[in-house]
């Protein structure tokens, strides 16, 4: 089984993003780091490989440095990787993205498309189902669990209300949730190998498409503000005196 | 941008529309144009009646016993792509639940059109226009669509309040879209309920939430305690649940539930904005969190820095000893 899991470069979630004051764009100054919900697609995919066969393929669109990212991706042990890098794409929406990420998935041999839920950064949620609009295969979002008996995927996937369980054939693209599984760090010899591994780094006008189509396209944000603040609220540090603050609190809100 | 077809992506379960397509009617109609109803259910005629109090015309009505059977996103948004090559609609309107998220994303590709997610308004007025808040709400964002039409938005549930037209039925008019050989190969089997216990989530007036700062599932309790003394829900973040510390149908946040309490109590809960999203509306939020710099503290009316394992039984103990 050929898998090709998507993943995507994004500003560290631990240290908040914002958009560039003129462009509209994401700031991508700080600290990046591979998605931290796509590690959980790249370890599904390595495991139905290393159970079924077949290789591990990750695909990314971004700026130069989400190279990282392919190259994390590849030390967890996928075989090889393929950047879609131009400046035309910088500020893409999810359509545009999910165009350019469909092509470079088609010059693929592939069975099976991995994504998470959505990036936690845009968490538009929606790339996953364009991908197979635009392969023109079936989707199975939200995953939390995904096993193959060499004919029928198997997925329970979440739902509003529970959980459903979905049988597929392939090909097909899957959205896993984090917590699917426990993805594996990157090992020592994984991330000296990583650099020795193929990496393909196709054009825009290599996937098909005219020069400079792509961040024009889609809607454009017209307006950033600042959110009306929340009016400062109080900060307490606990020296043992807190609950009785957090007691008080509610007794004026007459919750007790 | 004039509207003047807007359409409803109307989700049925068990014969009803869920609340969140009330409030996209409500929406649609602010828009101008005509409003209609698109649904994808065997029971989806069954809809009619309240479809049409709030606000839609007509009802586009898709009855193949095969949307029950097989996963319904992709058939029903390859059916809307059918239905809108035929008659134009400016808008669809569908809401940001899984199975909306779905039909937006698939229905987007087939038209070759923009979606804008995480909507929390829509107007027109110098183009159509989609509100919606970034980065754990603390910047808010207007999305304008350009000339491609129809405009997809993704509208969050509870962003709108659902006010009734006074319309009557809408008329049905039924349609038939071939469904896909690649649809049908992808069959739901089995179906499992996932129960909280205590007031819902989502109509609760004060909701105790936990995250992974609680370090350990079994800690849960405490909320719950403190929960069943002031007669609150207990919700969670996206980590714990992802953890399988306790069920999905206590998420708060993007994918999660939206609540809006009187009062918000996150204790171990950083402040992601994938959570944020789904609390901020709350009228007032406590938070205890050990790091000072966790963002839950910027939308604070109260925030205690600490440890909530410590905090926590003392309030509960309180709490009882002003009770007594």
């Amino acid at each position: 089984m050929n898998v090709v899991v998507c993943v995507k470069q994004v500003p560290d979630p631990n240290s908040p993003g914002r958009l560039d004051p003129s462009t509209h764009n994401l700031r991508r100054d700080g600290e990046l780091v591979l998605d931290p919900g796509d590690e959980f697609g790249v370890e599904a995919g390595l495991q139905l490989t290393e159970k079924h066969g077949g290789e591990v393929t990750v695909v990314s669109m971004g700026p130069e440095r989400a190279l990282d990212a392919v190259r994390k991706a590849l030390a967890m042990g996928a075989s090889r990787g393929v950047l879609v890098c131009d400046d035309s794409l910088a500020g893409s929406d999810a359509l545009t993205t999910a165009k350019v990420l469909a092509a470079a998935i088609r010059r693929q041999d592939f069975d099976l498309v991995l994504t998470a839920t959505e990036s936690t950064d845009g968490y538009t949620g929606v790339v996953p189902q364009m991908l197979a609009g635009l392969l023109d295969i079936p989707a199975v979002t939200f995953a939390k669990s995904v096993s193959y008996d060499g004919e029928v995927i198997r997925v329970e996937r979440q739902t509003e209300t529970g959980i459903e369980v979905v049988e597929a054939r392939l090909p097909v693209v899957i959205s896993v949730t984090a917590g699917v599984n426990e993805p594996r760090y990157p090992s020592l010899k994984g991330i000296m190998g990583a650099k020795q591994k193929p990496l393909d780094r196709p054009s825009p006008t290599d996937l098909g498409f005219d020069a400079g189509g792509g961040a024009s396209a889609g809607p454009a944000i017209t307006a950033v503000t600042a959110a009306p603040e929340r009016a400062a609220g109080e900060i307490v540090r606990d020296e043992g005196e807190a609950a009785a603050r957090i007691v008080e609190f509610l007794a004026a809100r007459k919750v007790i | 941008m004039t509207v003047a077809l807007t359409w409803v992506f109307s989700e049925i379960v068990d014969g009803k529309p869920i609340p969140a397509v009330l409030e996209l009617l409500t929406a649609a109609r602010s828009l101008g144009g005509a409003v209609e109803a698109v649904a994808l259910s065997p029971d989806a005629e069954a809809a009619a009646a309240v479809l049409g109090e709030y606000g839609a015309t007509t009802l586009l009505a898709g009855t193949d016993a095969a949307y029950a059977e097989l996963l319904p996103g992709g058939p029903a948004a390859d059916a809307i792509a059918t239905l809108a090559a035929e008659h134009h609609p400016d808008v669809v309107l569908i809401a940001a639940t899984y199975l909306g998220r779905d039909v937006a994303g698939r229905l987007a590709a087939k038209l070759d059109v923009p979606v804008v997610a995480n909507g929390l308004g829509v107007e027109t007025g110098g183009g159509l226009s989609v509100q919606s808040s970034i980065f754990g709400a603390t910047q808010d964002v207007t999305t304008t669509f350009g000339q491609r039409k129809p405009a997809i938005v993704l509208l969050r549930p509870r962003s709108v309040d659902a006010e009734s037209s006074g319309g009557g039925p809408a008329t049905v008019v039924a349609v038939t879209v071939e469904i896909a050989e690649q649809h049908r190969s992808v069959k739901v089997v089995e179906r499992r309920a996932e129960e909280a216990s205590g007031p819902k989530l989502e109509e609760a007036s004060i909701v105790v939430s936990g995250g992974r700062g609680l370090g350990d599932a079994k800690n849960f309790e405490l909320l719950e305690q403190l929960a069943g003394l002031i007669g609150g829900a207990v919700g969670a973040s996206r980590a714990v649940v992802d953890a399988g510390w306790v069920p999905y149908s206590m998420q708060v946040g993007q994918t999660g539930k939206t609540v809006k309490p009187s009062v918000y109590i996150a204790c171990g809960i950083s402040g992601a904005m994938q959570h944020t999203v789904g609390m901020k509306g709350a009228q007032t939020i406590i938070a205890i969190n050990r790091d000072a710099d966790a963002p839950i503290f910027k939308l604070a009316d109260l925030g205690v820095v600490g440890d909530a394992l410590k905090i926590l039984p003392q309030v509960i103990e309180q709490i009882k000893a002003r009770k007594a």
